[in-house]
């Protein structure tokens, strides 16, 4: 073991005198290592972005959060099934908020009801068309995770008059009011005059999910006014999330009772939380990931096979010094470890110049464009690290068991 | 199997008798080389004791480096015995091989075969390495080996710092350093001019008065004669074993 360890050291020492030695070539084979780690890398945090991207886009939503709606959010294929249920109403919400106060210990929190319509706003010479205009109560403010960038979410008394306010989305209020605030500020729907009460502190979007920066919210009744409500209809219920499935038993059972539907009836409706969303993105996250890997992956395979080749001509060029060592006492397993150890810290090297440089990019990517999707972080340099000790003995391995199964001989007589 | 046609004199050849360091007897080796066979060796029997300077002779393809490949674990015989200190190597594999070499053998070659990116003292401290030696027991130990060829200045010089008989100075040094039981040397004046090739001859009779055994291949008259004993190898057999005068 001992002796091991001297070894070890022995070959370190040699390893690098020999990078220092071949300063050019050493430089040059890294050279593929560093794009290879490089692409990898930044592979990984555009992974690790799509990640955070999509948390982002949810984070405004809340987990909290179960979804009373007529359609599953997961993907069906009977249709039919669905079709005829009947709309979720807007009244339900106080239907289910009665039922909250009458039963305290219940893991139901507070209902809002909720409605979407693309719509299209117009302010003067702006306009901004396909914006998602939500329904909603005030109680809204209390379960959503957005915060308000100016201004205030409207309240109660508005919310019951029915009077014509919004609350903007970031983007909404930059394109319509580019360099000025919006609060105060007069915009027209549908011909109608709306007040803009408050803007909604920018989330950031990522896929074009889509994210509180592009929408604009009303009050319900006021929304009725102008829209009808059916199919879009839906009751968001905030629960207790450490009792998720008394949450949704009971959650069930209250919409059952209000639905009046008998034991032999099956549900007309359906509760969904986010998690079903984030399971439909999972495949296709993993497919970006999968491919994207796969195709930097050449990349450092490219770099891998540089590294062998190099090992190769630096196992022919010191042919004589194997002897050498061999007849010394060097046994295979020794020289074996020298040309890893060779291979490896060419690779490691490289690994830790590609990460810099990777992190270097993704920090002016960050700065240039912050809205594009990349997340450096410590365990992708660990990740860095270990793929470029793995490329090492991958590519140095082939080289160091040729090196080693040298006939001490024949290698001593090589010129 | 094979026949033994050495003659059982060396008793007669030693200045002081000492224990049986190598035993070979009736070793052959065949190469193949594409359709062909060659007999490098048809059967060689010598004994070589301790604290003996012998110098093994013979023209080119006479058998010379394939015996000194055998001497040196370096190679094993085809068929035929080979007891080194007793135990019989004919049969080991690589690793107990390049442990015989590490502990018994001491290389010293025509070309010094000097790692050029480390300095004299490292050169000196490599086996020692693959001994498994403490770090401090090396350096002393290499220091010592280095003082005793009288290159105590120039520990820290690297090989194209030195000349070629101080470069021989040094692998002479790394031979002597793990305290083999033999002092192999091939052509180890070959490369250097007469005045620097008298001096390390020098050096090798006093290691051989220090009770060093040491064994010469050379195909010169001149170097051999520093020996005490000249075997004269020709188309794979001894052809003679004897004093030399």
């Amino acid at each position: 073991m001992r002796r091991f360890f001297y070894e070890l050291n022995e070959s370190l020492r040699i390893a690098f005198a020999q990078i220092r030695a071949n300063k050019m070539r050493s430089a040059l084979t890294a050279l593929g290592v560093v794009i290879g780690i490089v692409a990898v890398t930044l592979m990984g945090t555009a992974i690790n972005g799509i990640d955070a991207g999509v948390e982002k886009s949810f984070s405004g939503f809340g987990d909290d959060v179960l979804y009373v709606t007529k359609w599953p959010w997961r993907e069906t294929q009977d249709w039919w099934n669905y079709r005829n249920r009947p709309p979720i109403r807007h009244t339900y919400a106080k239907q289910v908020n009665d039922w909250i106060a009458e039963n305290p210990g219940s893991a139901l929190k507070l209902a809002v009801p909720t409605a979407n319509r693309m719509t299209n706003i117009v302010r003067g010479e702006y306009r901004v068309n396909n914006i998602w205009t939500m329904g909603t109560s005030a109680d809204y403010a209390r379960i959503t995770r957005s915060e308000m960038a100016e201004g205030r979410f409207f309240s109660e008394f508005e919310a019951q008059a029915g009077a014509n306010v919004v609350i903007v989305g970031f983007d909404v209020a930059d394109a319509l009011f580019p360099g000025e605030s919006a609060v105060g500020k007069i915009i027209r729907i549908r011909d109608q005059n709306f007040r803009v009460l408050g803007v909604a502190a920018r989330q950031g979007s990522f896929l074009g999910l889509f994210s509180w920066d592009s929408m604009v919210g009303m009050p319900i009744t006021t929304y009725r006014r102008y829209y009808r409500v059916s199919d879009d209809g839906e009751i968001r219920v905030q629960v207790d999330t450490t009792r998720m499935e008394t949450a949704r038993d009971e959650l069930r059972g209250l919409m059952r009772r209000i639905r009046q539907l008998g034991p032999e009836q099956r549900d007309d409706f359906e509760i969904n939380e986010q998690g079903t969303i984030r399971a439909q993105l999972d495949p296709i996250k993993n497919g970006i990931a999968l491919a994207g890997l796969f195709i930097t992956g050449l990349a450092l395979f490219v770099g891998a096979i540089g590294i062998m080749n190099i090992t190769y001509v630096s196992v022919k060029e010191r042919t004589k010094e194997i002897g050498t060592r061999k007849a010394l006492g060097a046994r295979a397993s020794t020289i074996r470890l020298q040309f890893l150890i060779e291979a490896v810290a060419i690779c490691f090297v490289g690994g830790i110049v590609g990460l810099g440089v990777a992190g270097g990019l993704s920090m002016v990517v960050g700065a240039v464009a912050p809205s594009f999707p990349l997340v450096f972080s410590v365990g992708l340099v660990l990740v860095g690290l270990i793929i470029s000790v793995l490329t090492g003995i991958f590519s140095g391995l082939a080289p160091a068991w040729a090196a080693s199964k040298l006939d001490p001989v024949v290698a001593l007589r090589y010129e | 199997m094979t026949p033994s046609p050495a003659p059982a004199h060396e008793n007669r050849l030693l200045r002081s008798p000492g224990a049986l360091v190598i035993e070979i007897e009736g070793v052959t080796k065949l190469y193949r080389m594409g359709s062909e066979t060659i007999h490098a060796l048809r059967g060689v029997s010598l004994h070589i004791r301790r604290n003996e300077y012998l110098a093994i002779m013979g023209p080119s393809g006479s058998g010379k480096s394939t015996l000194m490949n055998m001497l040196g674990c370096l190679d094993t015989p085809t068929a035929g015995r080979y007891d080194f200190n007793g135990k019989n190597v004919a049969h080991m594999d690589d690793d107990e091989l390049a442990d015989i070499r590490n502990r018994e053998i001491g290389f010293v070659f025509q070309t010094f075969n000097l790692l050029p990116r480390s300095n004299a003292l490292h050169n000196v401290e490599l086996p020692l390495i693959y001994a498994g030696l403490r770090k401090h027991e090396r350096i002393e130990r290499a220091q010592r080996a280095l003082e005793n060829v009288g290159l105590a200045e120039r520990m820290h010089h690297r090989p194209n710092e030195l000349s070629g008989g101080q470069r021989q100075r040094v692998a002479i040094a790394r031979a002597l350093v793990t305290r083999p039981s033999i002092i192999l040397a091939d052509e180890p004046t070959g490369n250097l001019d007469s005045k620097t090739g008298v001096e390390i001859m020098a050096l090798f009779e006093q290691l051989y008065e220090q009770g060093n055994t040491i064994i010469v291949v050379t195909h010169e008259e001149d170097i051999a004669r520093h020996a005490r004993r000249i075997v004269r190898l020709r188309d794979g057999l001894i052809e003679s074993d004897g004093p030399a005068h």
